[in-house]
């Protein structure tokens, strides 16, 4: 009899430390996946962010490089540029990407620089516990926004993909969910993608995940779900932002 | 090899390419900018790679993914620059990669000046970053100097894994000396393979490397620690290296001086001893380790009856001096900074002051 | 034996390229050589000058407060460095651009009209060099034959300047005896 499930090669036997309902573990394996259907295992670095996912490196099975807070872009392009032959990635979550890193990520995509970056979306600090996020939803409540978002006092949320979209320079930039099985094909393709035109050196590839976090949000898994259907995904629709043809 | 006039900044780009360092990420800063000029020109001819990163910051962690990987690579700048890339080398020092950085100092605090300075000596020998953190530091007093201690860098960062730091103030970056790039100093990358992240096809095997600083169990991090703690000790066993100057004889007085200071010290010196007062000097070349033992042997010497510190800053290597001198002899300090050098002339005067 | 000269005027000059090309003669002849230059916001207009120091020794500071020797291309800078010249030194006095005289009686300072005389020569833009050569023949701070060639090396990139540069080489030397 054939096998009907198998881990991806490119993730751990370790059990992650994620949350009941954390959507990281899903990012994870589609990575993992991806990077498996590519064959590329043996010539990628990935690099870890600060955050939830600061200790990413220990579920996959390839060589890992851990960044400071914000940094992963530059540290992928010092790879890149030195070793143009191997595949990098950085992942990141919405605190390190859209906050204290996002002069690197805007600088990096705007170079073109030929590495992917997979980017979790939560609109909350995860790992630090809660604190509001520059993706926080207007009037969403956090650690550090206990009374809900004061859009008059801290602005909107920023859309990184359309942000990032602006830019001149040609890249693949996508959003993406895997908040429900249903989403979850369409964002291991978008991730596949990225992966794809790194490998053709085409371009920058950039792959937002929405994400629920039900132990910050105050909700339940199931609740977390309903919550990103209904709250976040307005704000942030899904599609190709930009593709380099 | 026959000498070429060259400018210290281009000289630095230069060596460091000699030394097969060909990856250079940089910001622009006076006074060193010309480094980032001539290799955005030079790395191309070698198949180098050179990026300009948005921000110091950033390309602190450029030089640590390259170095992550296993490449040779090396940033150039100056104080205010290096203030940003603190964080990126407290996290190379934490993940034990070896890196380049050279610092040709200017005036601060804050934006300071942008004239020749050595008030970065506590930042690079104390302070560099969060943590435990020690950079071994050579600092070059001409601009041959310079080129031989970026080319000794490379090797010296990878046997360490660590980063090394050329710091030289901006006369050293600017001023133009006749050089030339002995092929001695010549050195091939060690394998990293054992740690680096350079793909694991590249190496051949099945095991992923990790390259991080994070250690959450805490026994795990203070193991990690003293690992590193280790390295210093050794550093300080093996790499200590300094220069004498008029201490065969008798003298009265011992200068130290480190850099540029150090050679309008050697006037100073010249014209007290033909005015018949002999003044000794040690001259650190490197700072972290610092010469300790040398220092101490020489102000001890029967008839040294004072220790002079004459630093382009307001006092910061008379903290080393003085540990080295431990109370033995008076130990004063004289400098100016922020592109105000002290002159031969103050520096006889401050001597004269004390020693009649 | 130490001997250090100062060159100075307005940035745009060449007053860098000048001493580059001293510096460069110097070192060829065999001696120890620092080339300094101002730096910043000197860099435009003002006084930008560079300071050439050599040695039969290695040079202890490269910082010079008095230069044997000063080379002013513009009024200021002759103004200000005029009184740091040691006794005994030359002051080369850009006489094209500058109507004062130090009127130091223990320097030997001497005017070249070199505008007018790179004009002669062919283009107005050698004037720098013209400088060089009247002050090297004047000074004897190097070999002239040795300045000769540090031109050549200089323009070897841009090898049809070569002997337009190395007639206003010739012509400044001609005028430090004239003049």
């Amino acid at each position: 009899m054939g096998k009907t499930f198998q881990k991806p090669e490119a993730l751990s036997d370790q059990p992650t430390h994620y949350c009941p309902g954390c959507t990281h573990g899903v990012a994870h394996r589609l990575v993992a996946e991806v990077i498996d259907e590519l064959g590329i295992r043996g010539r990628t670095v990935g690099i870890a962010p600060v955050g939830c996912a600061v200790l990413a490196y220990n579920y996959f099975t390839f060589d890992f490089q851990e960044a400071a807070h914000g940094r992963a872009p530059a540290m992928a392009t010092g790879i890149k540029r030195s070793r143009p032959d191997l595949v990098v990635f950085t992942y990141q979550g919405d605190g390190d990407l859209a906050s204290i890193g996002m002069g690197e990520i805007v600088h990096a995509a705007n170079r073109g620089e030929k590495f992917t970056t997979v980017f979790i979306n939560n609109a909350v600090y995860g790992m630090t516990g809660g604190q509001m996020a520059p993706t926080t939803l207007p009037d969403q409540r956090t650690t550090t926004s206990p009374f809900g978002r004061n859009v008059d006092e801290v602005g909107m949320p920023i859309r990184v993909s359309e942000l990032l979209a602006s830019l001149q320079t040609p890249a693949y930039i996508s959003r993406q969910t895997v908040i429900l099985p249903k989403y979850i094909v369409k964002a291991k393709k978008a991730i596949k993608k990225a992966f794809t035109y790194q490998l053709e050196n085409r371009c920058y590839g950039f792959v937002e995940l929405v994400s629920t976090c039900p132990t910050n949000w105050g909700l339940t898994p199931v609740d977390a779900v309903k919550w990103a259907q209904e709250h976040m995904l307005p704000y942030y629709p899904l599609g190709d932002l930009k593709s380099p043809e | 090899m026959s000498k070429v006039l060259m400018k210290g900044n281009e000289a630095i780009g230069e060596a460091a390419i000699r030394a097969g360092a060909l990856n250079y990420f940089a910001y622009p800063i006076t006074p060193q900018s010309e480094v980032a000029e001539y290799l955005s020109r030079r790395m191309p001819e070698v198949g180098g790679h050179f990026l300009q990163g948005e921000s110091e910051v950033a390309v602190s962690y450029m030089i640590f993914g390259a170095a992550g990987c296993g490449e040779r690579v090396f940033t150039t700048s100056s104080s205010p620059g290096i203030s940003l890339m603190s964080e990126g080398i407290s996290y190379i020092i934490g993940a034990e990669c070896p890196a380049v950085f050279v610092n040709i100092m200017r005036g601060g605090p804050g934006l300071g000046g942008i004239l020749p300075s050595q008030a970065d000596y506590l930042q690079a020998t104390r302070g560099v970053g969060h943590g435990d953190c020690r950079l071994l530091v050579l600092a070059p007093a001409s601009v041959q100097e310079a080129v031989e201690m970026v080319m000794t860098a490379f090797p010296l960062a990878e046997k360490y894994r660590n980063p090394v730091m050329v710091l030289g103030d901006g006369l050293i970056g600017q001023m133009m000396e006749p050089v030339e790039f002995p092929d001695n100093l010549k050195s091939a990358p060690s394998n990293k393979d054992d740690w680096a992240t350079n793909g694991m096809d590249t190496r051949g095997r099945k095991t992923r490397n990790l390259v991080k600083s994070l250690f959450l169990d805490p026994v795990e991090l203070n193991e990690h620690n003293l690992k590193i703690k280790r390295k210093y000790e050794q550093m300080e066993r093996e790499e200590v290296r300094f220069e004498g100057y008029n201490q065969d004889g008798a003298y009265r007085a011992l200068i130290v001086s480190f850099g540029t200071m150090s050679r309008v010290c050697r006037t100073a010196i010249d014209i007290m001893k033909a005015d018949g007062l002999e003044v000794a000097m040690i001259r650190p070349q490197t700072l972290f380790p610092y010469p300790l033992q040398a220092v101490r042997d020489a102000a001890w010497k029967k008839g040294c009856q004072a220790v002079f510190s004459i630093e382009m800053n307001m006092g910061q290597m008379v903290e080393d001096v003085r540990l080295a001198v431990q109370g033995r002899c008076p130990v004063h300090w004289y400098g100016k900074c922020g592109g105000e050098v002290p002159t031969p002339e103050e520096v006889v005067e401050t001597v004269r002051a004390v020693v009649q | 034996m130490q001997n250090e000269v100062k060159i100075t005027g307005f940035g745009g000059q060449g007053v860098m390229l000048m001493g580059k090309i001293v510096a460069h003669a110097a070192m060829e002849q065999g001696f120890e050589v620092v080339w300094i230059p101002s730096y910043g916001p000197e860099m435009r207009g003002g006084t930008a000058y560079c300071t050439v120091v050599i040695s039969d020794r290695p040079i202890g500071s490269p910082i010079i407060q008095n230069p044997r020797h000063l080379v002013a291309m513009n009024r200021p800078s002759l103004e200000k460095f005029a009184p740091t010249v040691k006794p005994g030194g030359v002051i080369f006095v850009n006489g094209s651009l500058i109507s004062v005289r130090c009127d130091r009686d223990d320097v030997d300072e001497f005017v070249v009209p070199i505008i007018e005389i790179a004009k002669e020569v062919g283009n107005v833009r050698t004037a720098n060099i013209v400088a060089i050569g009247a002050f090297v023949a004047r000074s004897g701070f190097v070999d002239f034959e040795r300045l000769r060639e540090s031109v050549k090396t200089e323009f070897a990139a841009k090898a049809k300047l070569i002997p337009i540069n190395l007639k206003a080489l010739e012509a400044g030397r001609q005028a430090a005896e004239k003049y």
